[in-house]
């Protein structure tokens, strides 16, 4: 018998929603500021394989000679994705979600095996409950990419009010290079975050939105019902 | 009132499908009406007209609210006892970055032996102080990070006379009483607008050197402002004029965006 099963509180998805569009104008308006010094690479060697960014790239965008107008809309919505942070932090604390969020002792191991199951390596996928291990870890290192963001944006924004989380980032300089960083990581996530969602399909999407998924319930006592779905996934 | 028989009617429960499609018309319609408002409220910060040109210019005229808003938040961060990283002098660049020219063109007519400050002590009362007389008052040097707000720094060495040393000396302190102090390059072609407590920090010096040598004339000879808790921007060279005041003095990046306040 097909019932509704509660899946994503109204909590999650209003700061997951809120969330991208914040983040991506963080991430655009941090380009047009980031354009004005554009010094960092990759270089291996005495190599540059990668500059970030190449001209085709700021053009596309158009990117160059907005330092000014990056900066005010950066400074605007650093408060807004500050406050959402927050407040989704909060948010499972108090609720208690952050259960099963963070990761658990066996979760690196079980993450491996997810990595492997995903990439159609191993067959068999390991049990979960709402978020398997891989995405436990995900899920909580992208809240802690976002402390960090933070830390080193306020670093970076005020540093000689705030000269301990300079310290506290390894220097300006640094804070600057981490700051850049962990935007590369949004981007990161993000792609992969996509493809999985893809995959997972329209079943998994859904709730995000909805709050709810429908599920096959058959009248069983209760952990035949748990061996049923760990059977299912 | 007229149909109590309607509303005793035991209500049919919905089934499951009913249900589903009810939640997922309800949750997917709100959502598309969020993601609309918010698409057109994008649409219209991002389209809203820029400021009226005034002390401040060139900003979208919300953002920049937001920027005067966010300044006086931080204003109430900010402490004399908040102090730069200063560093040991062997750690200070030898070839000093100069970035800008604005107000001091290499073309331009300007001795700096005939120079002199002009104080503003107020309208029609102008103190005018040599350079010879700032260096007989205390010097202090810094060490420390020169902040871009393209978004470089450097470890610069600068000496000269701390800004509130000199409005002791001179008997200034009724105007340091003031909320703003402006400066000016003597041909007006660059100036900037400091806020009083940024001014009298304790790391804010009028400097007249760089590296223990007089200052060559690309870096502002003979006085140049080093105010640590701003971007270089407010770090004025040649300095030809001093003001006070209690409204913000124009400043020249201010006027082209950039935030008024500017401060680390």
């Amino acid at each position: 018998m097909k019932a509704i099963k509660e899946k994503h509180s109204l909590a999650m998805r209003w700061c997951h929603w809120v969330n991208f569009p914040i983040l991506t104008i963080m991430i655009w308006s941090g380009m047009l500021i980031y354009w004005a010094n554009d010094e960092y690479s990759v270089t291996i060697f005495g190599h540059r394989f990668f500059r970030f960014f190449p001209d085709w790239f700021y053009n596309t965008l158009k990117i160059p000679h907005r330092l000014a107008e990056g900066m005010a809309f950066h400074f605007l919505f650093m408060w807004f994705f500050t406050l959402n942070g927050v407040l989704y932090v909060l948010y499972t604390i108090i609720s208690g979600e952050w259960r099963e969020l963070a990761p658990k002792r066996n979760s690196f191991r079980e993450a491996w095996q997810v990595l492997m199951h995903d990439l159609h390596i191993r067959k068999m996928a390991p049990p979960q409950n709402k978020y398997n291990a891989a995405q436990r870890i995900a899920y909580t290192a992208i809240i802690l990419m976002g402390i960090g963001s933070v830390v080193t944006g306020l670093a970076v924004y005020k540093p000689v009010q705030f000269y301990y989380l300079v310290w506290l980032c390894g220097g300006y300089h640094f804070a600057r290079i981490l700051h850049f960083a962990l935007t590369l990581g949004y981007v990161f996530f993000f792609v992969i975050h996509v493809v999985q969602v893809i995959l997972a399909g329209w079943k998994n999407f859904s709730p995000v939105i909805s709050g709810f998924e429908v599920v096959n319930e058959s009248p069983k006592p209760v952990t035949h019902i748990k061996h049923e779905h760990a059977e299912e996934k | 009132m007229n149909t109590p028989k309607k509303n005793k009617k035991p209500k049919k429960e919905l089934t499951v499908e009913q249900r589903v499609t009810r939640r997922n018309f309800i949750s997917f319609g709100v959502f598309a009406v969020l993601a609309g408002g918010a698409y057109e409220g994008w649409r219209w910060l991002y389209k809203s007209p820029d400021e009226v040109a005034g002390t401040t210019g060139g900003a979208h005229k919300p953002l920049r609210r937001a920027l005067n808003k966010t300044e006086l938040f931080f204003r109430r961060v900010f402490s004399d006892n908040h102090l730069v990283k200063t560093y040991p002098k062997s750690m200070a660049a030898k070839r000093v970055r100069v970035n800008s020219d604005i107000g001091i063109e290499a073309g331009k007519k300007f001795d700096p032996a005939a120079w002199k400050l002009q104080v503003i002590k107020k309208p029609g009362d102008v103190l005018q102080v040599t350079l010879d007389d700032l260096k007989k008052l205390p010097k202090t040097e810094i060490v420390f990070d020169f902040k871009c707000v393209e978004g470089w720094d450097q470890i610069q060495h600068w000496g000269g006379v701390k800004f509130s040393d000199f409005i002791s000396h001179y008997g200034l302190t009724d105007q340091a009483k003031m909320q703003y102090v402006g400066m000016e390059t003597p041909d007006k072609g660059y100036y900037i607008g400091l806020d009083m407590p940024s001014a009298m920090h304790p790391q804010t010096i009028l400097a007249y050197e760089v590296n223990d040598k007089p200052l060559p004339l690309e870096h502002g000879a003979p006085l140049r402002l080093i105010v640590t808790v701003k971007y270089g921007i407010k770090n004025l060279k040649r300095i030809g004029a001093i003001s006070f005041s209690n409204t913000r003095p124009r400043d020249y990046w201010a006027e082209q965006g950039y935030d008024y306040y500017s401060g680390l």
